[in-house]
């Protein structure tokens, strides 16, 4: 069990030394624990049990793979100017393996990953970003000659626990929306039966990834999961429910064009499609870019990117119901109550008529 | 006066009547509020005001008086009269057949007289069965927005489970939409109900008030 592969990682030191050496105090380490503590919605006396648990652990292997993506969640999470401890967590893990970063190529890269899913087999987190084409055989997204489909099975059935980030690798995302061409899949889809926690967003938000690695350290198991696999601690709440314009909601101050008065004096965006009423992330307490700002924050509605199919179902994003099925993109659900309106107005009024026309004389009869 | 010749039927009973207008008053709250939800077209002036905090809370406390009159009269479907009995929704003999047939070809002046009913015609009931299917609907699909926030078993069972089955936004979309049918209904049967009141001098608009309705010795065979 203890076979180190013969590489330079420096495998057994534990996660707080190795933040340590990356110059954070104890003092901020404590205070990251509570931090963790709290984002995983636990008692702050949890904290001290974090603290205990990153003492001890030795540094697990991840690896970090991409298929049907953009690297945005990389990009999230490399982007950081002034990186918090959360980011730099996710930094000091071995990531044995990450295409985007990762200074071997080719053969020597794959050989990499090799060593970490042969000789640390049960013992690594893998991370998957991006979804999974599986039409034709897979043959729409390839590493190294091998198909995504084949190298996510192997490599995620050997972890001991997947996560997969972003919402193409949650739930397909943009590669899987109609009339997804590559049969693009989740990696849950992909590699059904495995225990994959996923963290959609586009892109994830890289304090919730190192929440849910910071509670498998501490505890052994996963967070607690919605019925879309996600983790409670950071989608159990509607984005509507905690944003900062939910008083202009309430008030009935909405913005209705951009740029328009209501949009500069920062009033709720539902009329300008907001999707923040069906969306359930923890967007406006976390944020993004170390707490700077989130879309609604920005002047943007919610586009619902953390739900399943958002890019089929959440569309358009600038209104807030998708069109009558039927009736053409451009409806919406009050032109085709209009017309129907109309056609009952016009039905009746012509029954009227009709009546007048042929009725009123059969009256006159039988009376 | 023909009214002399005709004999008084007894035929709305009071939970018929009550729920006829506690559904009538809670759809339009509930419409007028609901379109509000969907198109906020008044506009507040000042935080402090709540606008569309009542329109939701008028929404939510119409949609249970909602859910109990629609309950009410389930259980009424099995427990009231024949005029009442779910059997006068369904045609399901070949008197409502006929009856169905007949109603029809009144409306379309195909013929001059309106088949003899003391409920309701054959038409009607069909037509009510669909309209208290859209009822049903809205109640499921609205418990099911409500249940983003408003988790229990409670909720999960009178809608909650919906969203496990459908999108957030189609639900809220067909949610929205059912409205208009719904709509479109009322003028229906305002209109008819004035027509028919004018045509079969049976009381008919004045019925759904006292619950009598006015019949010729034939009719009351
Ligand atoms: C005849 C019955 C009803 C009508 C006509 C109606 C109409 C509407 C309409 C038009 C909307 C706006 C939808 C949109 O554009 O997004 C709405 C929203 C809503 N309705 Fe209803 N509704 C009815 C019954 C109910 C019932 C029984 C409930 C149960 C609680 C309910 C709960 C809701 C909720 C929760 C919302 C969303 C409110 C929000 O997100 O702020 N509705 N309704
Ligand atoms: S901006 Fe969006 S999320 Fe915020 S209150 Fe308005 S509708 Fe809700």
């Amino acid at each position: 069990m203890d076979k180190e592969p013969e590489r330079e990682v420096p495998a057994g030191e534990t996660v707080y030394e190795a933040l340590k050496k990356r110059g954070v105090s104890r003092r901020d380490f404590l205070r990251f624990c509570s931090m963790m503590a709290a984002a995983i919605a636990l008692p702050s006396v949890f904290s001290s049990r974090i603290a205990e648990a990153l003492d001890a652990a030795k540094k697990p292997y991840v690896v970090w793979l991409e298929f049907q993506d953009c690297a945005g969640d990389t990009e999230a999470l490399l982007r950081a100017s002034k990186p918090t401890v959360a980011d730099m967590l996710l930094d000091v893990l071995s990531l044995e393996y990450h295409e985007t970063i990762m200074a071997a190529a080719g053969r020597q890269a794959e050989k990499s990953l090799q060593d970490v899913v042969r000789g640390q087999k049960g013992e690594y987190i893998a991370v998957v970003e991006g979804s999974v084409p599986v039409k034709d055989g897979g043959v729409y997204c390839c590493i190294g000659g091998r198909a995504a489909s084949e190298i996510v099975r192997e490599v995620c059935t050997g972890a001991m626990v997947t996560i997969a980030v972003g919402t193409c690798a949650t739930y397909g995302g943009i590669p899987a929306a109609e009339p997804n061409p590559t049969g693009a899949v989740s990696v849950q889809k992909a590699v059904p039966g495995t225990p994959v926690v996923n963290l959609p967003g586009c892109p994830a938000n890289v304090e919730n990834i190192t929440a849910t690695i910071v509670h498998f350290l501490t505890f052994g198991s996963l967070p607690p999961l919605d019925a879309v696999g996600r983790p409670l601690f950071a989608h159990g709440k509607r984005i509507h429910d905690n944003c900062e314009r939910r008083a202009h909601f309430d008030a009935g101050q909405f913005a209705r064009r951009w740029g328009d008065e209501g949009h500069r004096q920062g009033w709720c965006l539902y009329e300008l499609g907001c999707k923040g009423p069906e969306t359930f992330q923890n967007c406006p307490t976390v944020k993004y870019n170390e707490g700077t700002s989130w879309p609604v924050q920005a002047g943007h509605g919610c586009i619902g990117c953390a739900e399943p199919a958002f890019w089929d179902r959440m569309t358009p994003f600038y209104k807030r119901l998708p069109p009558p099925p039927g009736f053409g993109v451009e409806s919406t659900a009050d032109s085709v109550g209009a017309g129907l309106a109309a056609v009952t107005g016009a039905a009746l009024a012509a029954h009227g008529i009709g009546r007048l026309l042929s009725g009123g004389k059969k009256e006159g009869k039988e009376s | 006066m023909q009214q002399k010749e005709r004999i008084r039927v007894y035929t709305w009973e009071f939970p018929v009547r009550l729920t006829h207008w506690v559904n009538a008053l809670s759809v339009l709250g509930l419409s007028v509020t609901g379109f509000y939800i969907g198109n906020p077209f008044m506009h507040a002036v000042s935080s402090s005001e709540y606008i569309m905090g009542w329109m939701r809370f008028i929404h939510f406390v119409s949609a249970y008086a909602l859910l109990m009159s629609v309950a009410v009269r389930i259980y009424w479907a099995f427990a009231g009269n024949s005029y009442a009995s779910w059997r006068a929704w369904l045609p399901l003999t070949g008197r409502q057949w006929r009856n169905l047939v007949g109603t029809l070809k009144f409306y379309l002046f195909m013929s001059r007289k309106p088949p003899r009913t003391i409920g309701h015609t054959a038409l009607a009931g069909l037509v009510y069965l669909f309209v208290f299917g859209l009822f049903v609907f809205e109640i499921v699909s609205g418990f099911a927005l409500y249940s983003l926030t408003h988790q229990g078993l409670l909720w999960t069972a009178l809608g909650g489970w919906l969203t496990g089955v459908m999108h957030l936004q189609t639900i809220r979309l067909y949610h929205h939409l059912a409205m208009y049918v719904i709509a479109v209904f009322v003028a229906a049967h305002v209109y008819i109900a004035w027509y028919l009141d004018l045509t079969e001098r049976s009381g008919l608009v004045g019925s759904i008030f006292s619950g009598d309705k006015f019949v010729t010795d034939r009719e009351w065979e």
